[in-house]
């Protein structure tokens, strides 16, 4: 799982399998009503991969490690890029609205449920728990990603200064993500005559995968 | 109706800063929603991201529960569009590019570093969030509970947090 991520890989966009539509948006309507209590990417990777084969490990892992690169949420961009990928510009399409639309109608409706009811004692009483529950829920996420990504003293400095830019001096999070960000970046820069950086950055991502 | 535009706005601006997940985005969206347009009170803004946890599909999807509180259900359908289209065309394009960015040398740099810093935006809005959302020792036995639970065990997650929704209705009143 090195050399070949690059090597297999088709044309991105190009539909080569045989998929139908009504096929694809079945299953990511399926994913987006059952999805209940996240890890979204636990049920992407059951359907395409183990029950629908539509996609092997190699692909799919290659998807998650873009779709946690780029902004937006892992479970609509990774519908983004399989739907593409499955069925050109139709699938992703078609993907996104099926993981969408049950959350939409969901959350809508609590929307009307909280305006009628948010300020009776027992619902802000239920909701105050249920706020405590995803503190432990989020940061026990959070906890299992860093385990798995964080390797050695600079990663432990770029999220030391995020945290204390944010919280303490109170930047903006685009302002710490372009310093930050762009400091981080060029700590890993590629490897040139002049310096090499601190470790080469495929070997962390292959790590993952 | 008037407010259609600013949500439109906020969500839009809002979708960019979830490098790495929603939580990255809290801080700013704590600012823009409960001080600058003063839609939702704090308390109120932690409950709804809190429901969100519990929804199917992508968990961000609250912001049409504060689009809902502030324009209805037109309010609920643009802060949604706002929240999730713009990042999605960006996906889509990338997509497209990024098998042939495969010799580009700085690919893997961007992954590579931005995989930190993302983890440091979630912590930052987790502070910021669990500021709010622990308010004491019940609260806090409640989040480590769910915590160490979560790590554990395999547990669905949305039942962990119906369980905080009833110690809330027992001990929280």
């Amino acid at each position: 799982m090195s050399e070949a991520v690059v090597t297999t890989t088709p044309a991105v966009g190009a539909a080569k399998k045989d998929v139908s539509a009504v096929e694809l948006f079945g299953l990511f309507l399926q994913i987006g009503i059952t999805s209940f209590g996240g890890g979204v990417v636990a049920y992407l990777r059951n359907g395409l991969v183990r029950k629908k084969k539509w996609l092997d490990d190699t692909e799919f892992l290659e998807l998650t490690s873009l779709s946690n690169t780029l902004p937006g949420l892992n479970a609509t961009n990774m519908a983004i890029l399989a739907g593409d990928r499955l069925k050109g510009t139709l699938g992703a399409l078609l993907a996104m609205i099926g993981m969408c639309l049950p959350a939409f109608v969901f959350m809508t409706a609590a929307g009307i449920a909280y305006g009628a009811n948010g300020d009776r004692p027992i619902v802000t009483a239920m909701l105050h728990g249920v706020a405590a529950a995803a503190t432990g829920l989020i940061a026990a996420t959070w906890f299992q990603i860093g385990k798995k990504t964080v390797k050695g003293f600079y990663d432990a400095f770029f999220i030391l200064a995020a945290v204390v830019l944010i919280n303490h001096f109170k930047l903006s999070v685009p302002v710490v993500l372009l310093s930050v960000g762009a400091l981080a970046i060029f700590a890993y820069r590629p490897p040139s005559k002049a310096g090499a950086p601190k470790e080469d950055a495929h070997e962390w991502i292959r790590s993952l995968q | 109706m008037d407010q259609i535009p600013a949500i439109a706005r906020v969500f839009a601006y809002l979708s960019f800063l979830t490098i790495g997940g929603g939580m990255a985005a809290f801080p700013e969206m704590r600012n823009l929603v409960v001080d600058v347009h003063r839609w939702l009170t704090e308390a109120q803004l932690i409950h709804i991201y809190s429901v969100g946890q519990m929804s199917p599909g992508p968990n961000m999807m609250m912001v049409a529960t504060i689009g809902e509180r502030v324009s209805g259900i037109p309010g609920a359908l643009v802060a949604a569009l706002a929240f999730f289209v713009p990042t999605g065309i960006l996906t889509f394009g990338v997509g497209r590019i990024w098998n042939r960015l495969a010799s580009w040398p700085w690919r893997a740099s961007i992954q590579r570093g931005l995989g930190p810093v993302a983890i440091g935006l979630a912590v930052a809005g987790l502070i910021t969030f669990g500021k709010g959302a622990v308010t004491g020792w019940i609260t806090l036995a409640v989040g480590l509970v769910v915590f160490f639970a979560s790590l554990r065990t395999r547990i669905n997650p949305a039942l962990l947090i119906l369980g905080g929704a009833a110690v809330g209705a027992v001990a929280l009143r």
